[in-house]
């Protein structure tokens, strides 16, 4: 049931674009797209880019996760800092993503890191709100031990706050982790000369419509199992 | 009392951050080529709004948003409620759906292009796009949702489907629908600035750009504080329109 829409649609598209109706040089024929997408795994540009793009947005999701654990722990745990600091993190957080590609540009240039750095921004905002309520959750009577032991306040987050967070914590990392990828391919796509979005934007200037169609369904594939892994690890 | 205080005590730690921001940029911790500090990214805006530089970009930013919104909001909950309420249609369209869910809405950004040339209809085309996917799904789960004792009204009082979506389903979807719509205006925000930064269409993003280009960074900062006040207002405004629309939900 779930392919016959699809399919539908790529008949009626296969055939509009053989009467002539669809112009080949935008909308390519759905029967164009497969050679050109296996020529592109067999060659290993596709794959290459692919690597490209997952490397920048782990990095992200790493970067985002070390900063937001930690300031969301701290944040957690204090709760009048939390509540000083909640102007900021509403002032801050609705700047989009996108915002910082040109400060990201001038600062790292054409490389892994400027996507990386935009897409940190956009994954530090759900970690550190998980990571801050999680925390806040944690059980008072978890901590009053840590203290009545004596231990210093980087022993409890790091020992019994953090821990006992984990759970929540997690969720939010997982949040984060899509948003890196949709981030990573806009940066691509936009200025950033490397991985899937670059392979796209080329594709399309070399006046390859199959390409483009051909690299539009792998990303689709790739996101699709992406957010199916993620699904899965809970 | 104690609201007000907490309140100062927001506005004082990001007075000093600010303040923070600007010793380092004087003292050229950071790289005054990139980070100009707070003072003259502020004059930069100023500069905007009292010459007036600054109407004309983000007029065009703010109609194509919310012409994609707009046009999302009317597709997905539409589409919604019929998918909702058929099974057939929900067992045709749903899978697509899900597939086309996590698909980055700027991956549609070169072929569109292709299609659509460099154009406002093409930028308008791909906001929508991204943005349909949450309020579709929202008011799937919405129009599904409905109570049963109003489902048995309904009948009772030999409702219409017409007037059963209107009088009993949509007002019960609503909330769902605003979930999806309040996630969609930052898609909007976002996939709008893209376009314009690939396309080089004049807006804000593009304005940035090409201050990049050209190492000027009180400039990209002043857009920068220009995007954020119009994500912050955009999320605020939809908001209060939630609340006043819902207000019975409360009661």
């Amino acid at each position: 049931m779930a392919a016959i829409f699809p399919a539908l649609v790529l008949l009626l598209w296969e055939t509009l674009s053989r009467a002539g109706v669809l112009s080949e040089d935008g909308f390519s024929r759905p029967s164009h797209w497969a050679p050109a997408l296996v020529k592109a795994l067999g060659d290993g540009t596709l794959l290459t880019q692919t690597l490209e793009t997952f490397g920048a947005a782990f990095q992200a999701v790493l970067i985002a996760s070390i900063l937001g654990i930690a300031l969301g722990a701290v944040l957690g745990l204090f709760r009048p800092l939390e509540r000083a600091a909640q102007l900021t993190v509403d002032a801050l957080r609705p700047i989009p993503s996108v915002a910082l590609i040109p400060l990201s540009l001038l600062v790292f240039g054409f490389s892994r890191e400027m996507s990386a750095a935009v897409a940190a921004f956009a994954c530090f905002w759900p970690i550190l709100i998980v990571t801050t309520a999680s925390v806040r959750g944690v059980d008072p009577r978890l901590l009053e031990v840590g203290r009545m032991l004596g231990f210093s306040s980087g022993k409890i987050i790091l020992k019994l706050a953090l821990p006992a967070a984990l759970p929540g914590i997690l969720v939010g990392v997982r949040v984060a982790a899509g948003i890196a990828i949709v981030v990573t391919v806009t940066t691509e796509i936009v200025t950033n000369p490397r991985g899937l979005g670059h392979g796209m934007t080329m594709a399309a200037q070399g006046l390859q419509p199959d390409l483009v169609w051909a690299t539009l369904i792998w990303i689709g594939i790739v996101g699709w199992l992406v957010n199916w892994g993620l699904l899965r690890i809970k | 009392m104690k609201r007000i205080l907490w309140g100062g005590a927001g506005l004082g730690l990001f007075c000093l951050l600010l303040l923070a921001w600007k010793l380092a940029a004087d003292a050229k911790l950071l790289n005054p080529l990139w980070f100009p500090g707070p003072d003259r990214s502020f004059a930069k805006l100023w500069e905007w709004i009292a010459t007036g530089a600054l109407w004309q970009p983000l007029g065009a930013t703010v109609w194509r948003m919310f012409a994609g919104w707009l046009a999302a909001c009317a597709v997905g909950i539409a589409l919604g409620a019929a998918i909702a309420s058929s099974s057939l249609a929900r067992k045709l369209l749903q899978p697509s759906a899900e597939f086309l869910r996590p698909l980055p809405a700027s991956a549609v950004l070169p072929p569109a292009i292709l299609v659509l040339g460099l154009s406002d209809a093409m930028i308008v085309f791909v906001v929508a796009f991204g943005c349909v996917w949450p309020i579709l799904l929202g008011a799937i789960q919405g129009f599904r949702s409905l109570e049963p004792r109003l489902v048995e009204v309904s009948r009772l009082m030999n409702f219409s489907p017409w007037k059963k979506a209107w009088a009993f389903q949509l007002p019960s979807a609503l909330p769902d629908i605003f979930a999806g719509m309040r996630v969609s205006i930052a898609i909007a925000l976002i996939v709008t600035v893209a376009s314009e930064m690939l396309s080089s269409q004049p807006g804000i993003g593009y304005l940035m750009l090409v201050a990049a280009r050209a190492f000027r960074s009180a400039d990209i900062f002043a857009g920068i504080i220009v995007l954020g006040a119009l994500g912050f207002a955009t999320n605020y405004g939809i908001q209060r329109l939630e609340d006043h629309l819902l207000r019975w939900r409360a009661g």
